[in-house]
């Protein structure tokens, strides 16, 4: 294995594009008002969503369980200058986020109010087909450096598939968008429809950290803090990768590609190490894997950027980096929330520049067909 | 090298303002009459110091007991919350590496300025930066 060390970096020259190629997976536009979506609501639905709100699977909670360090997690300096919420106002975001940094593709993943993992299957089913409607109007359609996620009601997989097959051609819509808290490990047959459709239609799967369950956050129960609930995400996301490749999903889908956004990603050469050392003895339980689990994690998995782990000792960093594959890696910037990375700083500059590029933009473009 | 920045009124106690002094942005604090300058950029990923939070700095001697002291001489970075004395520069987490660049600002009366070349009304009080 290559030792990269922190030394100085390769000439700018060796950068082929003028500017760093960027595409950015996970920006998240926010809606100014739950109005926003009346349009593609019914009437029905409508009025569900004015009377009785989200009902997200988290009890006797309104709004999110723990302080996420900012005004609705996000960056101060993000609200609209007229006032607005943060990545509510497209010019907004074009100029402090597209246009500042020179961002070429920029692929939305609208969280909240998106009714994804929602109490009421019908609702969470109305709401996706809105949100994905209203991504098309404000954002893609306006600004074409942008590109939607097929938000899919992921709780009730059949009409999930089916939102999928509505947008199949349309090269507006980059992925399949899941959060990563499920009420049901990931990879239960249950939610193969999910899988089988966005196989079908050839766009890969990203599963966005977050969501609500109906289950305690963590193996323990509930957190106390935010702290806790932030650092939980790498192993609420080694649980569903360990589900999705023991249960079987890649060897049924094998074109599937799985994108984890805001999951980190130093803690999955450990994982696939554990899946390979027990392999040998338990792959009687599990006769229909056909390869080592690690070769599945290769083959399937990409992981994005933000928020990047960041060791004492760079080599450590660089050793998962190398494990993952260089090809493998997507910047992402979490824009507008609080733990936004700067694309000129986060990524580590002891990265050599043709390796660089390739996560600014060159893997984004391979993955996503852009 | 001095700069005058601003009249000394323009920034009120708990306020603060942007200047552009040196080709630097710095960001002016008055804590009661007192003025300190600081880099407008977190040295963690540049983030504009002067849209954070002025808070203050609440300590803990052991789990389950908190305490609260220097009220609004705390700035929370707006994009990823490290804390930052206002006067020192020094972050609250890691004050001996991590620190943003403090400049020394002091207030002279106008007269002293005239005087040497400013272009400031003798009868007003400045905030003056050394950059």
């Amino acid at each position: 294995m290559n030792m990269m060390l922190p030394h100085a970096n390769a000439p700018a020259a060796a950068i082929p594009a003028a500017t760093l190629g960027l595409c950015d997976v996970d920006i998240h536009p926010r809606a100014a008002s739950r109005h926003a979506f009346d349009p593609w609501l019914s009437a029905a639905m409508r009025e569900r969503l004015h009377t009785y709100g989200l009902r997200p699977r988290h009890g006797y909670v309104r709004g999110t369980p723990y302080p996420k360090s900012q005004p609705l997690a996000s960056r101060r300096d993000s609200w609209a200058p007229g006032g607005g919420t943060p990545a509510s106002d497209l010019g907004f975001v074009q100029a402090q986020h597209l246009d500042h940094y020179g961002i070429d593709v920029g692929l939305l993943n609208p969280l909240a109010p998106s009714g994804q993992g929602d109490t009421n299957n019908p609702f969470s089913v109305a709401m996706a087909h809105a949100v994905n409607e209203w991504q098309l109007a404000e954002w893609v359609v306006p600004e074409p450096r942008l590109r939607a996620s097929i938000v899919v009601p992921y709780e009730d997989p059949v009409a999930s598939a089916a939102e999928i097959r509505k947008r199949a051609g349309d090269p507006r819509f980059a992925q399949v968008l899941l959060m990563s808290r499920t009420s049901h490990p990931l990879g239960n047959p249950l939610y193969w429809p999910i899988f089988e459709a966005a196989a079908e239609v050839g766009l890969p799967v990203g599963i966005h950290a977050f969501g609500y369950s109906g289950w305690a956050m963590t193996n323990g129960g509930w957190p106390s803090f935010y702290i806790e609930e932030v650092s939980e995400h790498a192993t609420s996301c080694q649980s569903l990768l360990i589900s999705m490749v023991v249960e079987g999903v890649f060897e049924r889908f094998p074109t599937l590609k799985i994108v984890l956004i805001e999951c980190g990603f130093a803690w999955l050469p450990s994982v696939a190490w554990r899946l390979d050392k027990l392999w040998p003895s338990l792959r009687g339980e599990v006769p229909h894997l056909k390869r080592l689990p690690s070769e599945y994690i290769r083959d399937h998995v990409w992981v994005s950027t933000q928020p990047i782990e960041e060791p004492e000792r760079p080599e450590h960093l660089a050793d998962t980096m190398d494990w993952i594959g260089w090809d493998r890696i997507l910047y992402a910037s979490d824009y507008p929330h609080w733990d936004f990375d700067d694309p000129r700083l986060a990524i580590p500059a002891w990265i050599p520049a043709q390796k660089r590029a390739a996560i600014y933009g060159g893997n984004a473009r391979a993955v996503y067909g852009w | 090298m001095k700069h005058v920045v601003a009249a000394a009124d323009a920034i009120a106690p708990g306020g603060r303002l942007v200047v552009e002094a040196g080709g630097k942005r710095i960001v002016v604090w008055n804590l009661g009459g007192e003025f300190f300058a600081l880099a407008d950029r977190c040295p963690h990923q540049g983030g504009p110091l002067s849209a954070g939070q002025v808070m203050g700095h609440v300590c803990s001697a052991a789990p389950g007991e908190y305490s609260y002291d220097r009220r609004g001489e705390i700035v929370r970075c707006p994009w990823h919350a490290w804390e930052f004395d206002i006067r020192t520069g020094r972050s609250v987490f890691d004050p001996r590496r991590v620190k943003t660049r403090r400049f020394p600002a002091t207030v002279e009366c106008g007269e002293v300025l005239a005087a040497e070349r400013f272009a400031v009304a003798v009868e007003g009080r400045y905030v003056v930066l050394d950059i």
